[in-house]
């Protein structure tokens, strides 16, 4: 059961963003969301997360509607990372792990001995122990997005939303933090930008196209060559390459722009 | 109103200079050493919960030695011994043992003063580190929201237009004008969305309206000895308080206090945004009223009371953070203790640096805060480029 979309529709001013989408994980699998930019990812996430209602449908967790449950009982179970956390407030990265404990405290309540050990273990999965008490001013882009998902974790939630967490991330980080979601023994709902990277390390994939679903299914199923035609208009050759037979994809220059590609390299070598 | 010329001048005591001229103490200090030494980022703050308490315990001592020393610093001569005497005996009934003229000076000039200095500094610090935490900025202060220009407005309509035909005390005005400010911003700031940024762009433009009505009142209207009583109550004043303004203001220091540490995980969870807030079963909308209403009440009465005291709000929540953290249920109680002190020291300067004269408390909090603020800046600017840095 857990978290499930039914047929949800999001609609802000007057423009659909999400359109009749629905999901539903099973327990412990990592979802794909692909798609080009506004094609509505970070819009099904906010559904999924409950931060905004949805127009039409309804997203449930154990079969009861989102909307009618408390903020605070969702926070225990669905955790969200953003794209780009971030703050202006001097704090190290316990306290910023701590954050994720928060739903699972009272108004006047101290910390209680299942909450530092709900935080040592989302430490220990990180494996953040050497950055404990580092600002987080001073984290690369990489430690962060492991602080967000060490503070997700400290929630304990039974599902977890990312949104695009290996942007801006080299290609080692970006392994590695996948990684560290797929080995993460919760049910995962990761939106991504790199086609290959969703091949390798999803279970199951979700391409979106202006709000609507293109395609759904295993990484072989969806990852074709016309697909990525049509929803990205790129062209690329799909091999099944890829880890475990998964495909691959190499991205094709577009036709008829080759010599400016290359007036445009000469360029930047001359330079 | 005008603080000048009080009954406690009359008294002509001589002056003995004992304890007076004492500078007030820098609570800033701590955020000075690590602005100008980040790397052990932990160096000075006080952690667990055994330090919190040592902190909590000792500033209240610090707070009840401060008030006592400074209701003795002025030109009544007076010692600590006298203050304690005169508040036992009215409060445990008996004799004080000292003449009528100074135990008045200690009842009903010094003692009210000085507690009022120490709630508004309280006050006024946590208005500031919750709306800066709330706003995501670490510029916000109590102010920012239009309550002061909006009391500004209430107090010079009822001064020099004479509204309320005297119903209303300039007090009364105050009050009326910063809640019909607050009112405007939130109206505004929901019509524009309710997030984050239109509720700051709202204060700011509640802001400048109020601040031009004010002065267009002033200039149209107003003689001299009213603008001078205005200007002088604009830039805070604790002279002439009596024991009501105290309990009035302790209460609702008190019950705000309460409203804000029960919301304190909430405030805790707004670090990242409301979205993370909310994220983080946060219900936004309604914390972000309720706390947004307290504040603004709790800086209402203040202002109404005590004039717009600038920077208290501003500069105390960011020394408070440097000494206990930002996780808002040490941060907050730090803030009013470092803030009432703060303000007492402030006040004893403001009304015996050029005595017999007074000065307007709003201008020593903003000597000593502008170079505080400037700090804060070069923090903050700092800060980006280290973060600049780490991504790069």
């Amino acid at each position: 059961m857990s978290l499930r979309a039914e047929d949800v529709s999001w609609e802000v001013g007057g423009r659909l963003l999400v359109q009749g989408v629905s999901l539903s994980p099973e327990p412990g699998e990592t979802i794909g969301l692909l798609g080009p930019n506004g094609s509505g990812k970070s819009s099904l996430l906010r559904l999924l997360a409950g931060i905004r209602p949805a127009s039409s449908g309804v997203v449930t967790l154990d079969g009861v509607e989102l909307a009618a449950l408390r903020r605070k009982s969702v926070a225990r179970r669905v955790a969200v990372v953003e794209q780009h956390a971030d703050t202006s407030v001097d704090l190290d990265v316990l306290d910023v792990i701590r954050l994720g404990r928060i739903p699972h405290r009272g108004a006047w309540s101290s910390p209680r001995p299942e909450d530092d050990a709900a935080v040592r273990a989302a430490v220990a999965h990180t494996r953040l122990e050497p950055h404990l008490h580092q600002s987080w001013h001073t984290l690369s882009g990489g430690e962060r997005q492991r602080v967000q998902i060490a503070r997700a974790l400290a929630q304990q939630p039974t599902e977890l939303l990312l949104d695009e967490p290996t942007n801006h991330l080299d290609i080692k980080h970006q392994l590695e933090l996948l990684t560290l979601i797929v080995n993460t023994p919760v049910t995962s709902v990761v939106a991504l930008h790199d086609l290959n990277l969703a091949a390798m390390y999803c279970d199951r994939l979700l391409v979106l196209r202006e709000g609507l679903v293109a395609a759904a299914g295993t990484p072989s199923e969806v990852l074709t060559e016309e697909l990525v035609r049509d929803v990205y208009r790129v062209r690329a050759s799909v091999t099944p390459e890829g880890p475990d037979g998964r495909p691959a994809i190499r991205f094709l220059r577009a036709e008829g722009s080759g010599t400016t590609d290359a007036g445009c390299t000469r360029k930047a070598i001359s330079r | 109103m005008n603080g000048t010329g009080t009954a406690e001048e009359a008294t002509s005591e001589r002056r003995t200079g004992r304890g007076g001229r004492r500078p007030p103490a820098p609570p800033d200090a701590a955020a000075d050493t690590r602005a100008a030494s980040p790397a052990p980022r932990k160096s000075g703050r006080v952690t667990g919960a055994s330090g919190t308490a040592v902190l909590w315990g000792g500033g209240l001592v610090v707070l009840a030695l401060s008030i006592a020393v400074a209701i003795t610093i002025g030109p009544a001569r007076l010692a600590v011994t006298d203050v304690w005497q005169v508040i036992v005996a009215r409060i445990g009934g008996g004799e004080s043992g000292l003449t009528a003229i100074r135990e008045g000076i200690v009842w009903d000039l010094r003692l009210p003063r000085t507690l009022l200095a120490a709630v508004c500094g309280a006050g006024l610090g946590v208005c500031g580190a919750v709306l800066q935490s709330l706003l995501r900025n670490p510029l916000a202060d109590p102010f920012v929201l239009g309550v002061s220009s909006g009391a500004s407005t209430g107090a010079v309509l009822v001064v020099v237009l004479g509204f309320g035909g005297g119903a209303l005390g300039l007090s009364g005005g105050a009050f009326l004008g910063s809640l019909v400010a607050f009112g405007l911003v939130l109206l505004l700031a929901h019509s524009a969305g309710g997030t984050t940024d239109r509720v700051l762009l709202s204060g700011v433009a509640a802001m400048q309206l109020f601040s031009a009505l004010t002065s267009f009142i002033v200039f149209t209207s107003a003689d001299a000895e009213q603008t001078r009583g205005v200007l002088f109550w604009l830039l805070g004043s604790l002279a002439s308080v009596g024991w009501s303004e105290v309990a009035v203001c302790t209460a609702v220091l008190l019950a705000v206090l309460a409203v804000c540490l029960s919301r304190a995980a909430a405030l805790d969870a707004f670090t990242f945004g409301a979205e993370a807030a909310a994220a983080l079963g946060v219900p936004v909308q309604r914390v972000r009223l309720l706390l947004l209403v307290a504040t603004s009440l709790l800086t209402a009465v203040l202002v109404s009371s005590a004039g717009a005291i600038g920077f208290v709000g501003l500069v105390l929540p960011h020394a408070a953070r440097a000494l206990v953290g930002s996780g808002h249920r040490r941060l907050l109680p730090t803030t009013a203790l470092v803030g009432a002190v703060f303000l007492v020291w402030v006040d004893t300067a403001a009304r015996t640096l050029i005595d017999p004269q007074e000065l307007p408390v709003g201008v020593v909090t903003s000597l000593v805060g502008v170079p505080a603020f400037v700090l804060i800046l070069h923090r903050t600017g700092r800060g980006r480029t280290e973060r600049r840095g780490a991504s790069r």
